[in-house]
C-alpha cells in the first residue's frame, strides 16, 4: 500500500485542462503585426509639421501592436497644434475616432512629461465626435491596441 | 406618454396579458405582481409566490392565457388561470445554473428558456404524462444566454449570448407540430440546428427581434452598437455603432423601423431599409421643461462651489431615471406597432406611443 502512495506526480497534473466545458478564447492572433515604420513616421513629421495625416494614416494601416507603436502615437498626437486637433479629429470616420480613443487611453495608462494634458485635449475633442459609444467600445474591445 | 411608478425596487421584467388590462412585473425579488387597471391607477391583484430565486423573466401568452416565469433557483413555473387563482406547475428544464430569458413561441405550444449554463431549453407539454418536457440546444454556445427571439414560423430562434455571438437555431419538435417550410433563412431545420452564427458582434448581444417577416434579425450589444442580419439579402450584415451608452431592448415596431432602449433610459428610434442603410432616426423623449425657479445668487455660487454646476437638480431630463431593461409591444400588429412599453431600474413603466 506504501508504495500507492509514493509518487505525487499527480499533483503536478492540470485538471482544468480536462475539463471538457473549459471556454476556450477564439482569439485570431491579430496582436503581433509589425508596428509603424519609426523612421517613416518621423520623417512624415519633420517634413508636415501641422500634417493631419497621422491618426488617420496609422488607421488605414493594419492594426499595429506593441509599446512603440503607443509611443509613436503618442509623439504624432503631442506634434499637434492646439488649434489642429479638432480639424484632425473630424477628418476621420468612426472607425478611425473609435481608434484614435483606444490610443488615447493606453496613452493615459503610461503618462509622461506633458503627455496627459494633450491626450486630455484630444480626449475632450473625440468625446465631441464619438460619444460616450466610443469610450465603451475601448473598453469592451477584445482586440486591444 | 405616460408614467406609472411601480416603487422604488427596479423592475426585472414585465408581460401584459392580452387586452393589455394586466400586467405582470417581478420588483427584482423572488415574487410576481399582477396589476390591474383601475381607472388610472394599477391596482396588485395577486401574487406569485413560487419562486426561490430573483425573477429572470416572465412571458405571458396572450391566447392561452398562460404565464410562465423563470428565476435563478434554476426553475420555471407555467402558471394557469384556475378558480381565480394562479396555479403553478414546474417544469423540468434541467438546467444546472440560473435561468435568463423565457419567451413563448408565436402559436403557444412550447417556449424556449436561456440559462447560465450554456444551453437553450425548449419546453413542450406532454399529454400523456401531463407535464411539461425539455430539449436542450447546447452546441455551439460557450456562455449564457441573454435574449431570445422566436421566427414568426413558430420553428426558428434567435439567441443572443455573452459569448459575443448571436444565432439562428431550429427549435422544431417533431412531437408536436409539423414539418416546417423552407425560410430565407434556410431548409434543413433538424432541432438544433444553427442556421446562423454572427460571430464577434462587438459586446455581450443584450437583445435580439426579428423582424414582422422573420426575414431581418436586429440584435444590439454591450459596444453600443446595433446590428442587423438581412436573410433576404443573403445573410447580408449592418453594423451600426453608436455614440450612446449601450442598449439593453431591442424591438421591431415596423418592418423598416426599430426601437431600442438602454442605459441611457430613453428609447431610440433606427431605420432599416436595406444592406447598408441602418440609420440612427431620433430620440423618442422629449425633454422636461426644467421650471427655472428664481435662484438666489448666493444659491448660484453656493452650486457652483459644491457641485462645479449651475444646475440644481439631481434628475435625468428623460422621463425613465435609470436604465430602461425591457421593452414590449402594447398595442398594435407587428408590423405597425402603436404603442409599447418600456420598464427600468427606476421602478416606472412608461407607455410611448409611435406614430408611423
Amino acid at each position: 500500500m506504501s508504495k500507492n502512495t509514493v509518487s505525487d506526480r499527480f499533483r503536478k497534473v492540470d485538471v482544468d485542462e480536462y475539463d471538457e466545458n473549459k471556454f476556450v478564447d477564439e482569439e485570431d492572433g491579430g496582436e503581433n503585426q509589425g508596428g509603424p515604420d519609426e523612421a517613416e513616421v518621423d520623417g512624415l513629421l519633420r517634413q508636415y509639421p501641422s500634417a493631419t495625416g497621422g491618426p488617420e494614416g496609422l488607421g488605414a494601416r493594419e492594426r499595429p501592436g506593441g509599446e512603440r507603436a503607443e509611443l509613436l502615437v503618442v509623439k504624432v498626437l503631442s506634434s499637434f497644434k492646439s488649434s489642429d486637433i479638432e480639424k484632425a479629429v473630424g477628418s476621420l470616420d468612426k472607425a478611425g475616432v473609435d481608434l484614435l480613443m483606444k490610443y488615447i487611453y493606453r496613452g493615459f495608462e503610461k503618462p509622461s512629461d506633458n503627455s496627459s494634458a494633450v491626450l486630455l485635449q484630444w480626449h475632450e475633442k473625440a468625446l465631441a465626435v464619438g460619444g460616450v459609444g466610443s469610450i465603451v467600445r475601448v473598453l469592451t474591445a477584445r482586440k486591444t491596441v | 406618454m405616460s408614467l406609472y411608478s411601480f416603487g422604488l425596487e427596479p423592475l426585472s421584467c414585465h408581460a401584459w396579458n392580452k387586452d393589455r388590462t394586466q400586467i405582470a412585473v417581478s420588483p427584482n425579488n423572488n415574487v410576481v405582481n399582477i396589476y390591474e387597471k383601475k381607472g388610472k391607477d394599477w391596482v396588485k391583484i395577486h401574487e406569485l409566490t413560487e419562486h426561490s430565486g430573483r425573477i429572470t423573466g416572465i412571458d405571458w401568452a396572450p391566447e392561452s392565457n398562460r404565464i410562465v416565469t423563470c428565476a435563478s433557483d434554476r426553475n420555471a413555473y407555467v402558471w394557469t388561470m384556475k378558480d381565480g387563482l394562479w396555479k403553478p406547475t414546474l417544469v423540468l428544464v434541467r438546467i444546472n445554473r440560473a435561468a435568463t430569458c423565457v419567451k413563448w413561441s408565436p402559436l403557444e405550444n412550447k417556449f424556449a428558456l436561456g440559462s447560465g449554463a450554456r444551453l437553450i431549453s425548449v419546453c413542450y407539454f406532454e399529454k400523456e404524462n401531463d407535464w411539461w418536457l425539455s430539449k436542450h440546444i447546447k452546441k455551439p454556445i460557450r456562455s449564457t444566454i441573454l435574449s431570445l427571439d422566436w421566427h414568426p414560423n413558430n420553428i426558428l430562434l434567435a439567441a443572443g449570448s455573452a459569448d459575443l455571438h448571436c444565432r439562428v437555431f431550429s427549435a422544431y419538435i417533431k412531437d408536436i407540430e409539423d414539418k416546417p417550410g423552407p425560410t430565407a433563412w434556410g431548409a434543413k431545420m433538424p432541432f438544433g440546428e444553427v442556421l446562423l452564427e454572427q460571430k464577434d458582434c462587438g459586446g455581450w448581444v443584450h437583445s435580439v427581434s426579428f423582424s414582422p417577416s422573420g426575414d431581418q434579425l436586429a440584435c444590439v450589444t454591450h459596444s453600443s452598437s446595433v446590428i442587423v442580419v438581412d436573410a433576404a439579402q443573403s445573410k447580408q450584415v449592418t453594423q451600426l455603432t453608436t455614440e450612446h451608452l449601450p442598449m439593453l431592448s431591442v424591438l421591431h415596431v415596423s418592418p423598416t423601423e426599430l426601437m431600442a432602449a438602454g442605459h441611457d433610459s430613453c428609447p431610440y428610434q433606427f431605420t432599416y431599409k436595406g444592406p447598408g442603410t441602418l440609420k440612427f432616426v431620433k430620440k423618442l423623449d422629449i425633454p422636461k421643461q426644467t421650471s427655472k425657479g428664481s435662484m438666489s445668487a448666493m444659491q448660484h455660487f453656493r452650486n457652483l462651489d459644491k457641485r462645479a454646476t449651475e444646475d440644481d437638480s439631481n434628475e435625468l431630463d428623460t422621463l425613465h431615471q435609470n436604465s430602461i431593461t425591457q421593452l414590449c409591444v402594447v398595442s398594435g400588429e407587428k408590423t405597425k406597432v402603436e404603442k409599447f412599453s418600456s420598464v427600468g431600474l427606476d421602478g416606472a413603466m412608461v407607455i410611448w406611443e409611435f406614430k408611423h
